[in-house]
């Protein structure tokens, strides 16, 4: 093949690949996001055995390589606790959203400890009862912090997105495989027509990172945008107007 | 450097910036201790064929059999770990020159250099590897082992992540030192080896241990390249006793013994590094 494109029917399968890729990201992204949240949080608790579990997940699912954590949960649990391996996209979407769970809880507890601590005793001073505190003052400065890394970790994600393959998900890279065997099949298999496959797949790949690092530039800027300095009154404002004069 | 209101800090007494690193025994020591486990494991590995299991197990999980495992694990995992250290020394050298070539003021240099840096930083290793398997397996004249190719597959891949880290540290070289490299008249490598280089280095090598912990649990994708390591003890336990939750447990905990030691070790070096650079 002399040209740089594949034919629309090998393309065809790709983006099938592809969507199952996206599919198994959209579910790990996810749990991910919840469990770092849940566990980075609780990383901080006061109780020693929260903190001790929070960290024990930590521990365990950033030291076990994301691959191995994947045949153990796509493999080896599912025949210890008979749960029967019917739907393999699940199970390897839990697998990559408990890995990303274990990096993303240190990104939010590390920008958590970020914050001044004059934030958390205000808001003891104001009365806010703790899941307050968290909810409207520590969190949403936090999230400032937290965004840059969490696209980081999301393209880190999508990357881990590939090994779906070894467990038996036709994911973008077991179709591109399909494609080659199917090359192979129809006796046309040199070198170029290799390079150019898997080039055409690291090209998808590379897209949909660049979407992904996009959309968290778009909310980083948005985010940004809250924390200047602003001018025009609220709706909430209009509503209440202040008695003295404006506050800021 | 802190002083306390007593007078000096012992470590203040100890600490002496006029002696060659290898004079100063709390670098040396390391030193000697990396090189002499770096050589054992380059000269003394060997890869083995098969993973053969000396019982069979029974029950859903069977603890016996679990750890006879052990040993059979441990000769997979030295494979890997060795692979991960041929990579790490490639990633080491060639991301340097990534860096040097990322802030080179040629811009024919430096786009195609950073294009190159953000391509294989967004796609996913085991894609790479299988295109360069692909290229090895089809060309007639370059004949691989695989875990050459894992080494040159995942040395490229952290050679890209080192290289943002060179970066960083040579960044963080203060302007000053630039200027004064100038007015001393040094030679471009005079500034580098004797100005640039000791300062920037020390800062990245904790980033630097970090990447090698993060290349170490990604080094067992060597197994769809064909390497040896602790998955293809895994898989082959699995095929021949038709047990898979012992071998890929097992293959978890020996991760584990590996990764948090190494992770608790860079952690130390961090606090180690942030305390002379004060």
């Amino acid at each position: 093949m002399d040209a740089w494109l594949l034919d629309p029917g090998q393309y065809e399968l790709l983006l099938e690949g592809a969507l199952i890729t996206i599919q198994i990201l959209v579910y790990s992204f996810l749990l991910g996001i919840v469990l770092s949240l849940l566990v980075g949080v609780a990383r901080l608790s006061e109780r020693e055995w929260v903190r001790g579990i929070a960290f024990g997940y930590v521990e365990l699912t950033r030291g076990i390589s994301s691959i191995v954590l994947l045949f153990i949960i796509a493999i080896a649990i599912p025949i210890l606790f008979d749960v029967g391996q019917s739907s393999l996209i699940a199970l390897a979407s839990i697998a990559l959203g408990l890995n990303m769970g274990g990096y993303g809880a240190e990104i939010v507890r590390g920008s958590i400890q970020a914050i001044p601590r004059g934030q958390t005793e205000a808001s003891i001073a104001l009365n806010l009862t703790p899941t307050q505190r968290l909810r409207y003052i520590i969190l949403p400065q936090a999230m400032r912090i937290i965004l840059p890394p969490m696209g980081n970790l999301t393209i880190e994600i999508l990357k881990g997105t590939a090994l779906v393959s070894l467990v038996g998900v036709t994911d973008l890279l077991q179709q591109t495989r399909n494609v080659r065997q199917q090359q192979i099949a129809a006796g046309a298999a040199s070198t170029a027509d290799l390079a150019i496959l898997y080039l055409n797949t690291l090209l998808i790949y590379f897209v949909l990172a660049q979407v992904i690092n996009a959309t968290f530039r778009y909310f980083e800027r948005r985010l940004e945008r809250r924390y200047q300095a602003r001018y025009e009154p609220l709706p909430s404002d209009l509503v209440a107007p202040h008695v003295g004069g404006t506050a800021s | 450097m802190s002083t306390t209101r007593f007078g000096p800090t012992m470590e203040q007494v100890e600490f002496q910036p006029h002696k060659r690193w290898y004079q100063r025994p709390e670098v040396l020591i390391p030193v000697l201790i990396v090189t002499a486990i770096y050589a054992l494991l380059i000269f003394g590995v060997k890869e083995t064929n098969v993973f053969r299991t000396r019982m069979t197990g029974a029950g859903d999980f069977d603890s016996m059999y679990f750890w006879h495992l052990l040993p059979l694990m441990v000769q997979g995992l030295l494979v890997t770990v060795k692979a991960t250290v041929l990579a790490f020394t490639f990633a080491a050298v060639f991301g340097f020159l990534l860096a040097l070539g990322r802030r080179s003021s040629t811009r024919w240099i430096s786009w195609p250099t950073a294009a190159f840096i953000e391509f294989i930083r967004s796609t996913p290793l085991l894609v790479q590897l299988f295109f360069l398997l692909g290229l090895v397996r089809a060309s007639e004249t370059i004949n691989l082992e695989p875990i050459w190719v894992l080494t040159i597959g995942l040395g490229l891949h952290y050679a890209t992540y080192c290289s943002e880290a060179y970066r960083a540290g040579i960044n963080s070289v203060p302007d000053g030192q630039w200027e004064a490299a100038i007015a001393l008249n040094l030679k471009p490598s005079t500034n580098w080896l004797r100005v640039i280089i000791p300062q920037a280095v020390p800062n990245v090598l904790p980033s630097l241990g970090n990447y090698l912990v993060a290349g170490f649990k990604d080094a067992p994708l060597g197994f769809s390249v064909g390497v040896l390591g602790v998955l293809a003890f895994a898989s082959q336990v699995r095929a021949a006793d038709f047990r898979p939750v012992e071998p890929y447990i097992m293959a978890g905990v020996g991760f584990l013994l590996v990764s948090i030691p190494a992770a608790w070790i860079v952690r130390r070096l961090e606090r180690r590094v942030s305390y002379e650079r004060q």
